[in-house]
């Protein structure tokens, strides 16, 4: 019996992803762990001319040239600033190194099948494509961004497309 | 370990090989060819037969032997080389070529292909040494065949002269197993009469006449068994007409076969020296090169923080930067050497481009190479080799003409067509010069006219030259193998600005055209200038920069709508300015407080219109594309010693980008500049 349980766990914990949680103004988002590859502070960006707003230019990291975007600009919030909480998540999508500024980052979450519900259809800001679903943590809901999809749309206008 | 781990090896000598035999081939003299450039290449078709064969690569090494026995026709003088012989060694060789990379990449080559290379080289044997090339795919019979009973008979006592003009040698073979004995016994039987046979496994003696000669054995018995196996000598010959047997056999005993021709002095002793290079991948320099950008990086970081500290009175602390930059700088400069490579790793492909070429038009025409050994970034030689092919192709059918027509012309028969590469500053300049008819500005104008292009008489020769590179654009009379189609020169045109570069064109009438291509020298580091707008920092190519100035009034002239032009001496010159293209914030709007640097990119003049210059510098050339997109107006990015981005800009896209601003905004601006223009501060031209 006892070890058809532990059987059962360790099943269930292979099933079992991390998130990364950041803030977005008063929302909570999260993104597959394994994505991220470092934290850093909003710092030295150079501007990128005629390039949509969310796009905020482009900044080194140890040598190689990374674009940096704005998803509380994408997202529509009222409230965007720059102060010392300010964070960029380098993240790895599809061979590219692409830095996304949000609010903060607030934790590491394990989050098993269960918890993860499948987002309803939004309104156009964010569509539910580029979610990969809603997690529910007691009182909490993290909104699990699809940052693969997210970042290589057309949207986004980051990657170039071959039949540009 | 397992064999395949060699493989690799063998693939990269073999192709180093192929390569090597190409060149040889190309430089052959039909009329006297050079022993050592036929042993040579002999010794390259030898080697790759040997991997082949302890590869298991069956195809490539059938094919390498009977190529390798009728080298070694050709190399004893029993083959007289003409050049569609040569040119069916090269087809061989290129068929060769093919066979490797289907091993390479893992697949069996085309048996076709292969059969009918065999062919042709089995019959190009019969039609000229009047001799089967054997070893092709062994007859099916033979291996049946028994072997004859070995005769009791030793060979020393075995008196039998000579009988006609063949002479007797003694094949030992060495630790021999029984099967393939046989099996040796029965090529030898090929080559000549057995007059005898004796001994066991670990020597075996056959006394063969035969015409063929020592190496002619142990070239057919190599197909079998190892080189060290086997020892031929000739048999005393006894109470032979000597003489004569020289005279008409072709073959002669092993002493006499190793005979060369007088020594000449050889033309060239190209790749004579022995090679003391190894072999890096391009992405471990890459990386190496990647890492001294960041030192030279962080060390302008270091030597800001220095300079910027108060009251610096320790000597050392000063002389320690400056040791640092200058070894950096150095470290840096031989980094990027690695990258560099000769141009011969180019202009070497083009003996047999215009070999080939010629013949198909049936042109004489010589192929002379200047510089070879200018070095130039390896991406970029790699790129450079399809257009330059193309122009080649391009001169060699267009510009040089039929031998008829120059001597009409009162020019040499034979066409000549010069490749060069030369330094020039921070550029390379690779030029294609014939001395054929020169373009025809009346034709290329009609042609224009004929595809609908907007040109005109008064075109100057220059503009009327670069139309060949509009699109399907081709005044050849008739369309040939080689050109014509008017598909490529745009395309040529297109990959040599893609590389940063561009195509000048020099013609004369009658005497010759030079397409000149200027590339830069390298990809990964450009001599920058750095400006500022607003407060921004930009680098701008010092390639393209041909001056600066401060604006003076009465310079500027406004032209219809928001455009304005700046007189530079007697030229009048469009006017960009950098923060209205880039939208730049609190830059200077009053020109006159701007400065204006003039830039040149693709042939275009213009004046760029920033805030500050502030200074000149060595960048790292720094891909937008690998993590972002192509940005307009800019062609890459760079770091700054303050560990900042900076962008490159691209002049001739800036220029572009300039434009379509302001065509997009004119309809909505159209009448709102109309009432500008009167209180506009500039004066307005009359």
């Amino acid at each position: 019996m006892n070890q058809t349980n532990d059987a059962a766990l360790t099943a269930a914990d292979a099933h079992h992803r991390e998130f990364l949680v950041f803030s977005l103004g008063e929302e909570e988002y999260a993104v597959d762990i394994l994505k991220v590859q470092e934290i850093r502070g909003y710092e030295n960006v150079t501007r990128i001319a005629n390039a949509p707003d969310f796009i905020k230019g482009v900044t080194n990291l140890r040598g190689v040239i990374v674009p940096i975007v704005d998803l509380r600009i994408k997202f529509h919030l009222d409230r965007v600033e720059y102060g010392g909480q300010t964070v960029v998540i380098v993240v790895n999508v599809e061979d590219r190194i692409v830095g996304i500024v949000v609010d903060g980052v607030s934790d590491v979450m394990t989050l098993s099948p269960d918890q993860i519900k499948p987002a309803p259809e939004f309104g156009v800001t964010l569509s539910s494509d580029f979610l990969s679903g809603l997690g529910s943590l007691e009182d909490r809901m993290l909104v699990l961004v699809d940052i693969d999809k997210l970042l290589t749309s057309d949207e986004m206008a980051l990657v170039e497309r071959v039949s540009e | 370990m397992d064999i395949t781990d060699f493989y690799d090896t063998f693939f990269e000598e073999a192709e180093e090989l192929l390569a090597d035999m190409e060149r040889y081939l190309l430089e052959l003299d039909v009329e006297e060819p050079d022993a050592e450039q036929l042993n040579a290449i002999f010794r390259a078709a030898h080697s790759i037969k040997g991997g082949a064969g302890t590869f298991g690569f069956d195809v490539l090494q059938k094919t390498t032997h009977l190529f390798e026995n009728l080298l070694d026709h050709a190399r004893r003088g029993e083959l007289a080389l003409r050049r569609d012989i040569v040119d069916t060694f090269l087809e061989t060789k290129d068929m060769l070529h093919d066979q490797l990379d289907a091993y390479r990449s893992g697949t069996e080559p085309d048996q076709e292909a292969f059969e009918r290379i065999c062919r042709t080289l089995q019959r190009l044997a019969l039609e000229e040494i009047g001799q089967d090339l054997d070893g092709g795919p062994p007859a099916a019979g033979a291996v049946a065949t028994p072997a004859p009973e070995p005769a009791p008979e030793a060979p020393p006592a075995d008196p039998t002269p000579a009988g006609g003009d063949g002479c007797q040698l003694v094949v030992a073979l060495l630790g021999v197993n029984d099967e393939n004995r046989q099996l040796l016994v029965e090529e030898l039987a090929q080559l000549g009469e057995v007059r005898g046979q004796s001994g066991d496994q670990a020597r075996y003696e056959v006394t063969l006449e035969t015409t063929a000669s020592a190496d002619d054995i142990e070239a057919v018995m190599c197909f079998i068994i190892e080189p060290e196996q086997i020892a031929v000598r000739a048999r005393a010959a006894i109470g032979q007409e000597a003489p004569a047997a020289i005279a008409d056999a072709p073959a002669e005993p092993v002493v006499a076969a190793k005979t060369t021709p007088p020594a000449k002095p050889r033309p060239v002793a190209k790749g004579a020296g022995e090679s003391t290079s190894i072999r890096v991948a391009v992405d471990k320099v890459d990386q190496i090169i990647n890492l001294v950008g960041e030192l030279i990086i962080t060390q302008s970081m270091l030597d800001q923080t220095v300079s910027e500290l108060e009251g610096v009175t320790d000597g050392s602390l000063v002389n320690g930067m400056n040791l640092l930059q200058r070894n950096a700088r150095d470290l840096q400069e031989a980094v990027m050497s690695i990258r560099m490579i000769p141009m011969d790793f180019v202009f070497s492909r083009f003996p047999r481009v215009v070999r080939e070429t010629s013949g198909k038009l049936g042109k004489e025409i010589e192929l002379v190479t200047e510089g070879e050994s200018t070095e130039l970034d390896k991406s970029l030689t790699e790129r450079i080799i399809d257009p330059l092919t193309h122009l080649v192709r391009n001169s060699l059918d267009h510009g040089i003409e039929p031998p008829g027509a120059r001597e009409a012309a009162g020019k040499p028969r034979t066409g000549r067509l010069v490749l060069s590469a030369k330094h020039q500053g921070g550029n390379i300049l690779i030029e294609v010069i014939d001395d054929g008819a020169g373009l025809d500005r009346d034709r290329l104008l009609a042609k224009a006219r004929e595809n609908g292009l907007n040109v005109s008489d008064a075109m100057s020769d220059d503009e009327v030259w670069q139309l060949i590179f509009a699109p399907g654009f081709s005044t050849a009379r008739e369309v040939t193998d080689v050109s014509g189609r008017g598909v490529g020169m745009d395309v040529v045109k297109r990959n040599i600005q893609g590389m940063g570069g561009h195509v000048q064109i020099m013609s004369t009438p009658g005497e010759g055209t030079t397409i000149r291509i200027v590339l830069p020298l390298t990809l990964a580091i450009l001599d920058g200038m750095s400006i500022k707008v607003g407060g921004e920092m930009f680098i701008l190519p010092l390639s393209a920069v041909l001056e600066s100035l401060q604006p003076a009034r009465e310079d500027l002239y406004a032209m219809a709508g928001d455009d304005v032009v700046l007189k530079v001496r007697d030229e009048y010159l469009p006017v960009v300015a950098v923060h209205e293209a880039l939208d730049v914030p609190d830059a200077r709007t009053e020109l006159t407080e701007t400065i204006a640097v003039i830039v040149q990119g693709e042939g275009r003049r213009y004046a760029l219109l920033v805030d500050d210059l502030v200074g000149q510098q060595q960048v790292v050339v720094k891909n937008l594309e690998t993590n972002y997109r192509k940005v307009p107006g800019v062609s890459a990015a760079t770091i700054l010693g303050d560990g900042s981005v900076a962008l490159i800009l691209d002049i001739t896209g800036l220029h572009r980008l300039s434009r379509s601003k302001k065509e997009a905004r004119r309809p909505v601006r159209a009448a709102h500049s109309l009432e500008a223009l009167s209180d506009n501060p500039l004066e307005t031209s009359s």
